[in-house]
Protein backbone atom coordinates (compact mmCIF):
# COMPACT_ATOMS: atom_id res chain seq x y z
CA UNK A 1 0.00 0.00 0.00
CA UNK A 2 1.24 3.49 -0.77
CA UNK A 3 2.45 5.42 2.23
CA UNK A 4 1.18 8.99 2.51
CA UNK A 5 2.11 11.32 5.37
CA UNK A 6 1.07 14.91 5.89
CA UNK A 7 2.99 17.24 8.17
CA UNK A 8 0.50 19.75 9.48
CA UNK A 9 -0.71 22.19 12.06
CA UNK A 10 -4.40 22.07 12.78
CA UNK A 11 -5.16 25.71 12.02
CA UNK A 12 -3.04 26.48 8.93
CA UNK A 13 -5.20 27.41 5.89
CA UNK A 14 -2.46 25.99 3.66
CA UNK A 15 -2.66 22.62 5.41
CA UNK A 16 -6.45 22.60 5.32
CA UNK A 17 -6.64 22.69 1.53
CA UNK A 18 -4.46 19.54 1.42
CA UNK A 19 -6.64 17.76 3.97
CA UNK A 20 -9.70 18.59 1.83
CA UNK A 21 -8.03 17.36 -1.37
CA UNK A 22 -6.92 14.07 0.18
CA UNK A 23 -10.42 13.52 1.57
CA UNK A 24 -12.07 14.27 -1.77
CA UNK A 25 -9.73 11.81 -3.48
CA UNK A 26 -10.33 9.13 -0.79
CA UNK A 27 -6.59 8.91 -0.05
CA UNK A 28 -5.61 7.29 3.22
CA UNK A 29 -2.87 9.16 5.01
CA UNK A 30 -1.17 9.65 8.34
CA UNK A 31 -1.27 13.18 9.76
CA UNK A 32 1.61 14.44 11.89
CA UNK A 33 0.89 17.59 13.88
CA UNK A 34 3.87 19.88 14.28
CA UNK A 35 4.62 22.35 17.03
CA UNK A 36 6.10 25.21 14.97
CA UNK A 37 8.00 26.49 18.00
CA UNK A 38 9.70 23.11 18.25
CA UNK A 39 9.91 21.55 14.77
CA UNK A 40 10.51 17.84 14.45
CA UNK A 41 13.73 16.52 12.85
CA UNK A 42 11.52 14.83 10.25
CA UNK A 43 9.94 18.11 9.14
CA UNK A 44 13.37 19.74 8.89
CA UNK A 45 14.60 16.79 6.84
CA UNK A 46 11.65 16.90 4.42
CA UNK A 47 11.46 20.70 4.09
CA UNK A 48 14.95 22.01 4.79
CA UNK A 49 14.48 25.20 2.77
CA UNK A 50 11.32 26.71 4.22
CA UNK A 51 10.86 24.48 7.27
CA UNK A 52 7.09 25.00 6.98
CA UNK A 53 3.88 22.99 6.82
CA UNK A 54 2.23 21.48 4.85
CA UNK A 55 4.63 18.84 3.58
CA UNK A 56 3.25 15.78 1.83
CA UNK A 57 5.45 12.71 1.89
CA UNK A 58 4.45 10.01 -0.59
CA UNK A 59 6.56 6.84 -0.65
CA UNK A 60 9.37 8.79 1.01
CA UNK A 61 9.33 11.61 -1.57
CA UNK A 62 8.60 15.01 0.00
CA UNK A 63 6.47 17.63 -1.77
CA UNK A 64 6.34 21.18 -0.36
CA UNK A 65 4.25 24.30 -1.04
CA UNK A 66 0.51 23.79 -0.83
CA UNK A 67 -0.45 24.71 -4.43
CA UNK A 68 2.32 22.43 -5.74
CA UNK A 69 1.04 19.66 -3.45
CA UNK A 70 -2.54 20.15 -4.72
CA UNK A 71 -1.43 19.70 -8.33
CA UNK A 72 0.62 16.64 -7.35
CA UNK A 73 -2.41 15.08 -5.61
CA UNK A 74 -4.58 15.83 -8.65
CA UNK A 75 -2.08 14.25 -11.07
CA UNK A 76 -1.29 11.22 -8.91
CA UNK A 77 -4.83 10.27 -7.84
CA UNK A 78 -6.37 11.24 -11.13
CA UNK A 79 -9.22 8.72 -11.24
CA UNK A 80 -11.32 10.40 -8.53
CA UNK A 81 -12.71 13.95 -8.26
CA UNK A 82 -10.55 15.90 -10.75
CA UNK A 83 -9.54 19.27 -9.30
CA UNK A 84 -8.02 21.16 -12.23
CA UNK A 85 -9.86 21.53 -15.56
CA UNK A 86 -8.55 19.82 -18.70
CA UNK A 87 -8.53 22.93 -20.92
CA UNK A 88 -5.08 24.62 -20.80
CA UNK A 89 -6.50 28.15 -20.73
CA UNK A 90 -8.93 27.36 -17.91
CA UNK A 91 -6.08 25.72 -16.03
CA UNK A 92 -3.88 28.78 -16.50
CA UNK A 93 -6.68 31.04 -15.19
CA UNK A 94 -7.14 28.92 -12.06
CA UNK A 95 -3.40 28.85 -11.41
CA UNK A 96 -3.22 32.62 -11.84
CA UNK A 97 -6.09 33.33 -9.44
CA UNK A 98 -4.83 30.80 -6.89
CA UNK A 99 -1.44 32.57 -6.91
CA UNK A 100 -3.15 35.95 -6.64
CA UNK A 101 -5.17 34.61 -3.71
CA UNK A 102 -2.12 33.41 -1.81
CA UNK A 103 0.12 36.39 -2.56
CA UNK A 104 -2.41 39.23 -2.28
CA UNK A 105 -5.83 38.33 -0.90
CA UNK A 106 -4.94 36.02 1.97
CA UNK A 107 -2.17 38.17 3.50
CA UNK A 108 -4.22 41.35 3.27
CA UNK A 109 -7.34 39.67 4.68
CA UNK A 110 -5.60 38.13 7.67
CA UNK A 111 -3.52 41.26 8.16
CA UNK A 112 -6.70 43.34 8.23
CA UNK A 113 -8.53 41.20 10.78
CA UNK A 114 -5.55 40.67 13.05
CA UNK A 115 -4.72 44.36 13.30
CA UNK A 116 -6.48 46.81 15.54
CA UNK A 117 -7.28 50.51 15.49
CA UNK A 118 -5.61 52.74 12.89
CA UNK A 119 -3.56 49.92 11.31
CA UNK A 120 -6.76 48.04 10.63
CA UNK A 121 -8.44 51.04 8.98
CA UNK A 122 -5.50 51.53 6.66
CA UNK A 123 -5.53 47.98 5.31
CA UNK A 124 -9.32 47.93 4.89
CA UNK A 125 -9.39 49.49 1.38
CA UNK A 126 -6.85 47.05 -0.06
CA UNK A 127 -8.64 44.06 1.39
CA UNK A 128 -12.01 45.18 0.07
CA UNK A 129 -10.55 45.80 -3.41
CA UNK A 130 -9.08 42.29 -3.46
CA UNK A 131 -12.36 40.75 -2.33
CA UNK A 132 -14.21 42.63 -5.09
CA UNK A 133 -11.98 40.95 -7.69
CA UNK A 134 -12.84 37.53 -6.27
CA UNK A 135 -16.54 38.52 -6.19
CA UNK A 136 -16.32 39.28 -9.93
CA UNK A 137 -14.90 35.82 -10.63
CA UNK A 138 -18.16 34.35 -9.36
CA UNK A 139 -20.41 36.57 -11.49
CA UNK A 140 -21.57 33.81 -13.83
CA UNK A 141 -20.45 30.74 -11.95
CA UNK A 142 -21.65 28.59 -9.11
CA UNK A 143 -18.16 27.81 -7.88
CA UNK A 144 -14.78 29.46 -8.55
CA UNK A 145 -13.86 26.46 -10.71
CA UNK A 146 -17.14 26.58 -12.66
CA UNK A 147 -20.29 24.47 -12.41
CA UNK A 148 -18.73 22.20 -9.83
CA UNK A 149 -16.07 22.91 -7.23
CA UNK A 150 -12.38 22.33 -7.92
CA UNK A 151 -8.82 23.56 -7.45
CA UNK A 152 -9.66 27.25 -7.17
CA UNK A 153 -12.38 26.66 -4.59
CA UNK A 154 -9.92 24.69 -2.45
CA UNK A 155 -7.38 27.49 -2.92
CA UNK A 156 -9.88 30.07 -1.63
CA UNK A 157 -11.47 27.72 0.90
CA UNK A 158 -9.69 29.58 3.72
CA UNK A 159 -12.00 32.53 3.02
CA UNK A 160 -15.15 30.42 3.39
CA UNK A 161 -13.90 28.68 6.49
CA UNK A 162 -12.51 31.66 8.38
CA UNK A 163 -14.87 34.50 7.61
CA UNK A 164 -17.49 33.70 10.26
CA UNK A 165 -15.01 32.94 13.11
CA UNK A 166 -13.21 36.19 12.37
CA UNK A 167 -16.49 38.14 12.28
CA UNK A 168 -17.30 36.78 15.72
CA UNK A 169 -14.02 37.86 17.28
CA UNK A 170 -13.68 41.25 15.56
CA UNK A 171 -17.35 42.20 15.53
CA UNK A 172 -16.86 43.31 11.91
CA UNK A 173 -19.10 41.99 9.14
CA UNK A 174 -16.41 41.22 6.60
CA UNK A 175 -18.35 39.43 3.88
CA UNK A 176 -21.62 41.31 3.97
CA UNK A 177 -24.40 40.11 1.67
CA UNK A 178 -24.96 43.51 0.06
CA UNK A 179 -21.36 44.10 -1.04
CA UNK A 180 -20.44 40.47 -1.72
CA UNK A 181 -23.59 38.52 -2.64
CA UNK A 182 -21.73 36.00 -4.86
CA UNK A 183 -19.05 35.32 -2.27
CA UNK A 184 -21.62 34.82 0.47
CA UNK A 185 -23.56 32.30 -1.64
CA UNK A 186 -20.34 30.54 -2.64
CA UNK A 187 -19.16 30.40 0.97
CA UNK A 188 -22.32 28.61 2.12
CA UNK A 189 -22.22 26.14 -0.80
CA UNK A 190 -18.54 25.41 -0.21
CA UNK A 191 -19.02 24.71 3.49
CA UNK A 192 -21.83 22.25 2.66
CA UNK A 193 -19.57 20.01 0.56
CA UNK A 194 -19.35 16.84 2.71
CA UNK A 195 -15.55 16.53 2.67
CA UNK A 196 -15.27 20.16 3.80
CA UNK A 197 -18.09 19.98 6.35
CA UNK A 198 -16.61 16.91 8.02
CA UNK A 199 -13.10 18.31 8.39
CA UNK A 200 -11.85 19.35 11.78
CA UNK A 201 -11.37 21.84 13.41
CA UNK A 202 -14.87 23.13 13.85
CA UNK A 203 -15.84 26.78 13.85
CA UNK A 204 -15.91 27.13 17.68
CA UNK A 205 -12.34 25.87 18.04
CA UNK A 206 -11.20 28.25 15.29
CA UNK A 207 -12.85 31.18 17.06
CA UNK A 208 -11.01 30.41 20.30
CA UNK A 209 -7.65 30.08 18.51
CA UNK A 210 -7.96 33.38 16.66
CA UNK A 211 -9.02 35.19 19.81
CA UNK A 212 -5.85 33.94 21.47
CA UNK A 213 -3.63 35.15 18.60
CA UNK A 214 -5.32 38.55 18.40
CA UNK A 215 -4.91 39.15 22.11
CA UNK A 216 -1.24 38.21 22.09
CA UNK A 217 -0.57 40.61 19.17
CA UNK A 218 -2.45 43.43 20.91
CA UNK A 219 -0.09 43.35 23.90
CA UNK B 1 5.88 5.80 -33.75
CA UNK B 2 4.37 6.89 -37.08
CA UNK B 3 1.32 8.20 -35.23
CA UNK B 4 3.48 10.20 -32.83
CA UNK B 5 5.45 11.74 -35.71
CA UNK B 6 2.20 12.75 -37.39
CA UNK B 7 0.96 14.22 -34.15
CA UNK B 8 4.17 16.26 -33.83
CA UNK B 9 3.98 17.52 -37.39
CA UNK B 10 0.38 18.60 -36.93
CA UNK B 11 1.29 20.41 -33.74
CA UNK B 12 4.30 22.12 -35.33
CA UNK B 13 2.12 23.41 -38.15
CA UNK B 14 -0.37 24.63 -35.51
CA UNK B 15 2.51 26.32 -33.74
CA UNK B 16 3.39 28.25 -36.86
CA UNK B 17 -0.15 29.60 -37.16
CA UNK B 18 -0.56 30.29 -33.49
CA UNK B 19 -1.37 34.02 -33.63
CA UNK B 20 0.79 34.58 -30.61
CA UNK B 21 1.99 37.92 -29.27
CA UNK B 22 4.36 38.56 -26.40
CA UNK B 23 4.56 41.82 -24.51
CA UNK B 24 7.97 42.19 -22.90
CA UNK B 25 10.69 44.55 -21.76
CA UNK B 26 14.43 44.74 -22.38
CA UNK B 27 16.54 42.44 -20.25
CA UNK B 28 13.74 40.96 -18.10
CA UNK B 29 14.67 37.35 -17.24
CA UNK B 30 10.96 36.53 -16.89
CA UNK B 31 10.33 37.63 -20.49
CA UNK B 32 13.41 35.64 -21.56
CA UNK B 33 11.81 32.55 -20.01
CA UNK B 34 8.73 32.87 -22.20
CA UNK B 35 10.83 33.57 -25.32
CA UNK B 36 12.78 30.42 -24.52
CA UNK B 37 9.62 28.33 -24.26
CA UNK B 38 8.20 29.80 -27.49
CA UNK B 39 11.49 29.00 -29.26
CA UNK B 40 11.55 25.39 -28.02
CA UNK B 41 7.94 24.90 -29.09
CA UNK B 42 8.69 26.41 -32.54
CA UNK B 43 5.91 28.96 -32.06
CA UNK B 44 6.05 32.04 -34.27
CA UNK B 45 5.04 35.18 -32.44
CA UNK B 46 5.02 38.94 -32.61
CA UNK B 47 7.14 40.63 -29.94
CA UNK B 48 5.90 43.95 -28.56
CA UNK B 49 8.39 46.05 -26.62
CA UNK B 50 7.06 47.66 -23.45
CA UNK B 51 8.65 50.67 -21.74
CA UNK B 52 8.04 50.02 -18.05
CA UNK B 53 8.87 53.65 -17.21
CA UNK B 54 5.96 54.72 -19.40
CA UNK B 55 3.38 51.92 -19.31
CA UNK B 56 1.26 51.41 -22.41
CA UNK B 57 -2.52 51.14 -22.64
CA UNK B 58 -2.00 47.55 -23.77
CA UNK B 59 -0.17 46.61 -20.58
CA UNK B 60 -2.56 48.47 -18.30
CA UNK B 61 -5.61 46.79 -19.82
CA UNK B 62 -4.16 43.28 -20.21
CA UNK B 63 -2.53 43.07 -16.77
CA UNK B 64 -4.33 45.70 -14.70
CA UNK B 65 -3.62 44.19 -11.29
CA UNK B 66 0.14 43.77 -11.41
CA UNK B 67 1.06 45.81 -14.52
CA UNK B 68 4.04 43.54 -15.20
CA UNK B 69 5.57 41.76 -18.16
CA UNK B 70 5.57 39.21 -19.68
CA UNK B 71 2.00 39.12 -21.01
CA UNK B 72 1.05 36.52 -23.61
CA UNK B 73 -1.76 37.08 -26.10
CA UNK B 74 -2.97 33.94 -27.87
CA UNK B 75 -5.47 34.65 -30.67
CA UNK B 76 -8.64 36.08 -29.09
CA UNK B 77 -8.19 34.43 -25.74
CA UNK B 78 -7.83 36.26 -22.47
CA UNK B 79 -4.28 37.67 -22.00
CA UNK B 80 -2.05 35.65 -19.70
CA UNK B 81 0.59 36.85 -17.26
CA UNK B 82 3.10 35.20 -14.87
CA UNK B 83 5.99 33.51 -16.66
CA UNK B 84 5.66 30.11 -14.98
CA UNK B 85 1.95 29.91 -15.74
CA UNK B 86 2.57 30.94 -19.36
CA UNK B 87 5.25 28.24 -19.80
CA UNK B 88 2.91 25.53 -18.49
CA UNK B 89 0.17 26.78 -20.83
CA UNK B 90 2.48 26.60 -23.85
CA UNK B 91 3.55 23.11 -22.79
CA UNK B 92 -0.05 21.96 -22.56
CA UNK B 93 -1.27 23.35 -25.91
CA UNK B 94 1.59 21.61 -27.76
CA UNK B 95 2.42 18.61 -25.56
CA UNK B 96 4.24 16.60 -28.25
CA UNK B 97 6.58 19.36 -29.44
CA UNK B 98 9.65 19.47 -27.17
CA UNK B 99 7.90 18.67 -23.86
CA UNK B 100 9.07 21.13 -21.20
CA UNK B 101 7.70 19.85 -17.86
CA UNK B 102 8.91 16.38 -16.79
CA UNK B 103 6.41 13.59 -17.39
CA UNK B 104 6.11 12.05 -13.93
CA UNK B 105 4.11 13.84 -11.19
CA UNK B 106 6.87 13.65 -8.59
CA UNK B 107 9.50 15.29 -10.85
CA UNK B 108 6.92 17.85 -11.93
CA UNK B 109 6.23 18.72 -8.30
CA UNK B 110 9.96 19.04 -7.52
CA UNK B 111 10.42 21.28 -10.57
CA UNK B 112 7.46 23.50 -9.66
CA UNK B 113 8.66 23.78 -6.08
CA UNK B 114 12.16 24.81 -7.17
CA UNK B 115 10.70 27.35 -9.60
CA UNK B 116 8.68 28.81 -6.71
CA UNK B 117 11.87 28.94 -4.62
CA UNK B 118 13.76 30.72 -7.41
CA UNK B 119 11.04 33.35 -7.82
CA UNK B 120 10.23 33.97 -4.16
CA UNK B 121 13.69 33.73 -2.55
CA UNK B 122 16.74 33.16 -4.76
CA UNK B 123 16.03 35.84 -7.37
CA UNK B 124 14.86 38.49 -4.81
CA UNK B 125 18.08 37.81 -2.82
CA UNK B 126 20.15 38.53 -5.93
CA UNK B 127 18.22 41.73 -6.59
CA UNK B 128 18.54 42.87 -2.99
CA UNK B 129 22.25 42.10 -3.02
CA UNK B 130 22.67 44.40 -6.02
CA UNK B 131 20.80 47.24 -4.36
CA UNK B 132 21.59 47.11 -0.65
CA UNK B 133 24.24 49.40 0.85
CA UNK B 134 24.43 47.72 4.25
CA UNK B 135 27.51 45.50 4.29
CA UNK B 136 26.13 43.22 7.02
CA UNK B 137 23.00 42.52 4.98
CA UNK B 138 25.16 42.02 1.87
CA UNK B 139 27.16 39.35 3.70
CA UNK B 140 23.97 37.67 4.90
CA UNK B 141 22.55 37.67 1.35
CA UNK B 142 25.80 36.29 -0.02
CA UNK B 143 25.57 33.41 2.45
CA UNK B 144 21.93 32.74 1.51
CA UNK B 145 22.69 32.82 -2.23
CA UNK B 146 25.65 30.44 -1.80
CA UNK B 147 23.46 28.04 0.20
CA UNK B 148 20.81 28.33 -2.51
CA UNK B 149 23.32 27.47 -5.21
CA UNK B 150 24.43 24.39 -3.23
CA UNK B 151 20.79 23.32 -3.01
CA UNK B 152 20.36 23.84 -6.77
CA UNK B 153 23.50 21.79 -7.36
CA UNK B 154 21.93 18.88 -5.42
CA UNK B 155 18.66 19.29 -7.28
CA UNK B 156 20.49 19.29 -10.60
CA UNK B 157 22.35 16.07 -9.79
CA UNK B 158 19.05 14.43 -8.84
CA UNK B 159 16.87 15.65 -11.70
CA UNK B 160 19.38 15.51 -14.58
CA UNK B 161 20.12 11.83 -13.87
CA UNK B 162 23.63 12.23 -15.26
CA UNK B 163 22.62 14.15 -18.38
CA UNK B 164 23.49 17.69 -19.49
CA UNK B 165 20.30 19.50 -18.45
CA UNK B 166 17.75 19.59 -15.64
CA UNK B 167 15.41 18.20 -18.30
CA UNK B 168 17.84 15.35 -19.13
CA UNK B 169 19.07 15.19 -22.73
CA UNK B 170 16.89 18.12 -23.69
CA UNK B 171 16.31 21.56 -22.21
CA UNK B 172 13.39 21.43 -19.77
CA UNK B 173 11.40 23.56 -17.34
CA UNK B 174 14.10 24.25 -14.74
CA UNK B 175 16.71 24.87 -17.43
CA UNK B 176 14.51 27.74 -18.62
CA UNK B 177 13.47 28.91 -15.14
CA UNK B 178 17.04 29.08 -13.79
CA UNK B 179 18.83 29.58 -17.11
CA UNK B 180 17.14 32.93 -17.78
CA UNK B 181 19.34 34.35 -14.98
CA UNK B 182 22.63 33.21 -16.52
CA UNK B 183 23.28 36.72 -17.84
CA UNK B 184 22.74 38.27 -14.38
CA UNK B 185 24.93 35.57 -12.84
CA UNK B 186 27.74 36.26 -15.29
CA UNK B 187 27.67 39.97 -14.51
CA UNK B 188 27.47 39.36 -10.79
CA UNK B 189 30.87 37.78 -11.15
CA UNK B 190 32.26 40.67 -13.18
CA UNK B 191 30.83 43.57 -11.19
CA UNK B 192 30.63 42.24 -7.64
CA UNK B 193 33.44 39.69 -7.78
CA UNK B 194 31.02 37.09 -6.43
CA UNK B 195 30.41 33.84 -8.27
CA UNK B 196 26.81 32.84 -7.66
CA UNK B 197 27.57 29.59 -9.47
CA UNK B 198 31.12 28.60 -8.64
CA UNK B 199 33.22 25.90 -10.34
CA UNK B 200 34.53 24.56 -7.02
CA UNK B 201 31.36 24.77 -4.92
CA UNK B 202 28.92 23.88 -7.70
CA UNK B 203 30.84 21.90 -10.36
CA UNK B 204 27.83 20.23 -11.99
CA UNK B 205 25.84 23.47 -12.09
CA UNK B 206 28.84 25.31 -13.55
CA UNK B 207 29.07 22.70 -16.31
CA UNK B 208 25.33 22.98 -16.86
CA UNK B 209 25.67 26.76 -17.20
CA UNK B 210 28.28 26.31 -19.94
CA UNK B 211 26.18 23.70 -21.80
CA UNK B 212 23.08 25.86 -21.66
CA UNK B 213 24.88 29.09 -22.54
CA UNK B 214 26.34 27.57 -25.69
CA UNK B 215 23.10 25.92 -26.83
CA UNK B 216 21.66 27.30 -30.04
CA UNK B 217 18.21 27.94 -28.49
CA UNK B 218 19.73 29.94 -25.65
CA UNK B 219 21.84 32.17 -27.89
CA UNK B 220 18.73 33.29 -29.70
CA UNK B 221 16.82 34.36 -26.56
CA UNK B 222 19.27 35.53 -23.90
CA UNK B 223 19.84 39.30 -24.17
CA UNK B 224 23.27 40.39 -25.37
CA UNK B 225 26.18 41.22 -23.08
CA UNK B 226 25.67 44.86 -23.99
CA UNK B 227 22.06 44.83 -22.77
CA UNK B 228 23.07 43.20 -19.51
CA UNK B 229 25.93 45.64 -18.98
CA UNK B 230 23.64 48.61 -19.64
CA UNK B 231 21.06 47.20 -17.25
CA UNK B 232 23.62 46.84 -14.45
CA UNK B 233 25.14 50.24 -15.11
CA UNK B 234 21.70 51.77 -14.92
CA UNK B 235 21.01 50.04 -11.60
CA UNK B 236 24.37 50.98 -10.17
CA UNK B 237 24.00 54.53 -11.48
CA UNK B 238 21.29 55.07 -8.92
CA UNK B 239 23.59 54.16 -6.04
CA UNK B 240 26.58 55.94 -4.49
CA UNK B 241 29.74 53.89 -5.20
CA UNK B 242 31.15 51.65 -2.49
CA UNK B 243 34.90 51.98 -1.97
CA UNK B 244 35.67 48.32 -2.69
CA UNK B 245 33.48 47.93 -5.78
CA UNK B 246 34.98 48.10 -9.27
CA UNK B 247 33.31 50.70 -11.48
CA UNK B 248 32.25 49.08 -14.77
CA UNK B 249 34.13 50.47 -17.72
Amino acid sequence: MEKVKLFATWSSPFVKRIVWALKLKNVEYEIIYEDLANKSPELLKYNPIHKKVPVLVHNEIAICESLVILEYIDETWNDVCPLLPKDPLDKAKERFWAKFGDEQVLPSFFGYVMKQGKDQEESKETTLAHLKRVEQLLSEKKFLSGESFGFLDLAFGWLAENSRPLEVITGLKLLDEDSFPNLCTWKDKFLEIPAIKESWPDQETLIAKYQEIRESKGK
Amino acid sequence: MHQLLNHCLIQISMAKKCEMKLLGSVGSPFVTRVKFALKLKSIDYEYIQEDLANKSELLLTSNPGLQKVPVLFHANKQPMSESLIIIEYLDEILPDVHPILPSNPSDRAQSRFLAYYIDTLYCPWMKEFMLTRESERKEELKRLIIEGSMMLEEAFVKLSKGKAFFGGDEIGFLDIVVGCFLGWIKFFGIIFGFNVIDETRNPRLAQWGKSLWSHEATRSVIPSDEIHMNFFKMLLGFLPPMPDMPIPA
